[in-house]
């Protein structure tokens, strides 16, 4: 039997869906009991929200106002203090599950693998090396197991559940010398990029902030979410939270529509596992157009105005 | 001495397509062309403009790898480092996991007392984004994971970190680890003079067995496989055929 820790993502008040897709590979595992452990300054909002996916067996809550802001320093040592019990302990593999996750298995000595794709038992997982350009199969031998799970490759655990909600106090000295300050984020009511099943992502050859419109203009008309290259974030035009690829985020949106975008292999690995890929580049060979669906070759800022009249 | 130590890794050059050896046991990396690990070189030089703007005295790196590794470890010398150490590999052996990589790095630690440690966030060979975060538990002190701007006080770093929701900023007392991600900087070039010079800096080479550090194996990699591969889809010669075909597939109204 599995019993499997996840540790929720959350920002205070709502459930990141990344929560949800980790509950879906837990549940993947034989004989798997997982229990969702919230760690908040509150935990009350959110850990109902756990309580209601589907697989989730137990939901423990743990407040305390040192967990406020997810500073994996403070949160690592509770949820060591947790995980007596469990055979394995899961986090997505989102910057919150990667900052957290080495952390507990340094503290418990236990070995961790990193972006879980695929479940073949109990201790055996795949995973991409290589920025997913080969797969490894790998086989823990240890008693704990740590994991980040790669929240594309499931999908969401469905809601309709009602485990119950436990209080748990945990009695276990917090540093200090980690202190939050601030976090910034550019404001939009555009869907959540990790999510969303339309994504329409610019490149390069936007040529600047101002030009970037283009890609807003074509994602509010479909209801998309807004992704961007490296080669785009690094020359200013977005921020880096608009990232998709190796580095930055790693979406599986039923439509992906790339614009300008050349499609280095870092980039190609945040969107293999798009349902269906569009690419719109003015050169014939950029090989983005050797994994998209559909190509047109073209200039951008005639083809994507044309689009978007006949939507 | 005000010191900074930098972990870095010998891994396939970025630029590099890899190939899978036909009966899956691994990589193929003879012939390949190796170089430092795109975020450990981004480390390295956080860690020589800090000195640089007189935030530290010294700055050290440390390599585990083959003895090949020394090539890399040059580099970082001419790049600006003072002194470098290879942990070396007995011949054949495999890298440590990330868990024994930061036990490995924390001897080092413990050794040197540096105010900083900077590693990259992730090698671009394993992607396992571990050994930082570990460092930073075994060492009990502070992490500032994913950085893309860092300042130093006499007592803290302020660290900003590209996360999911956008740019967070922390605080953190010294010393602490901070794992580089790709715009904190860019390194800079190595000019000739500098890899002359690099030749007369202290590299000491330590075996790993030495070291002391538990090595068994957690976890054993079975197999290696190609990942499926997208078939090259159609080009359209318009925007009216691309919603005509978007349509047809049902992904537009």
């Amino acid at each position: 039997m599995s019993k499997i820790l996840i540790i929720a993502e959350h920002d205070g008040t709502t459930l990141n869906p990344s929560t949800a897709r980790c509950v879906s590979c837990a549940a993947s595992l034989p004989g798997a009991e997982i229990t969702v452990a919230v760690l908040a300054a509150d935990a009350a909002a959110v850990a109902a929200q756990a309580a209601g996916l589907a697989g989730v067996s137990r939901v423990l809550a743990v407040d305390n106002p040192a967990n406020a802001h997810p500073l994996a320093a403070v949160l690592a040592p509770q949820v060591v203090a947790l995980a007596g019990p469990y055979s394995h302990l899961f986090a997505p593999s989102t910057t919150f599950g990667k900052d957290l996750m080495p952390r507990v298995a340094a503290l418990l000595g236990a070995p961790q693998v990193s972006d879980i794709m695929a479940v073949e038992s109990a201790s055996r997982f795949r995973r991409p090396i290589y920025a997913g350009n080969a797969l490894i199969t790998v086989e823990v031998a240890a008693p704990k197991i740590t994991g980040t799970v790669r929240t594309a490759s499931y999908p969401a655990a469905a809601g309709g559940g009602s485990a119950p909600v436990e209080q748990v106090a945990l009695n276990v000295a917090l540093p200090t010398h980690t202190r939050f300050v601030s976090v910034s984020t550019q404001a939009s009511d555009r869907p959540d990029l990790q999510t969303a099943r339309r994504v329409v992502s610019g490149g390069r050859a936007l040529g600047s902030a101002e030009g970037f419109k283009l890609v807003y203009g074509l994602a509010d008309r479909l209801g998309a979410a807004v992704g961007a290259s490296r080669a785009a974030v690094d020359a200013g035009f977005v921020g880096s939270e608009y990232q998709v690829g190796q580095t930055g985020k790693i979406i599986a949106p039923e439509l992906y529509i790339a614009l300008g975008i050349s499609g280095a292999i870092q980039h190609l690995t945040g969107i293999k596992d798009a349902r269906t890929i569009v690419a719109i580049n003015k050169d014939p060979e950029a090989p983005i157009f050797e994994v998209a669906d559909y190509g047109i070759v073209g200039d951008l800022f005639q083809i994507v105005p044309e689009l978007e009249r006949l939507l | 001495m005000r010191r900074i130590l930098v972990g870095i890794k010998r891994v396939v050059d970025f630029n590099v397509r890899i190939r899978l050896k036909p009966d899956g046991s691994g990589i193929v990396t003879d012939g390949v062309k190796m170089s430092i690990n795109p975020f450990d070189e981004i480390a390295l030089e956080e860690a020589l403009r800090i000195k640089e703007k007189g935030g530290a005295d010294e700055v050290i790196v440390v390599c585990i790898g083959p003895g090949d590794a020394q090539q890399q470890l040059r580099s970082a010398l001419a790049m600006g480092a003072d002194r470098a150490v290879l942990v070396e590999l007995s011949a054949g052996s495999p890298a440590p996991e990330p868990l024994a990589a930061a036990r490995v790095l924390l001897k080092f630690v413990e050794q040197e007392q540096p105010r900083l440690v900077i590693l990259g966030k992730q090698a671009i060979d394993d992607d396992n984004g571990q050994t930082g975060q570990m460092l930073a538990a075994l060492w009990e002190r502070p992490q500032a994971t994913f950085a893309s701007k860092l300042e130093l006080s006499e007592q803290h770093a302020t660290v900003t970190r590209e996360v999911d929701a956008g740019l967070e900023t922390l605080q953190v007392d010294l010393p602490a680890v901070v794992t580089t991600d790709l715009r904190l900087n860019e390194p800079r070039y190595v000019k000739l003079p500098d890899i002359m010079k690099a030749k007369k800096k202290p590299l000491d080479v330590v075996p790993l067995a030495s070291l002391g550090v538990p090595l068994e194996p957690q976890l054993s990699v079975l197999r290696h496989e190609p990942p499926p591969q997208r078939q090259k889809g159609t080009l359209l010669k318009d925007p009216a055929e691309l919603v005509a075909a978007l349509r047809a597939k049902g992904l537009l109204a």
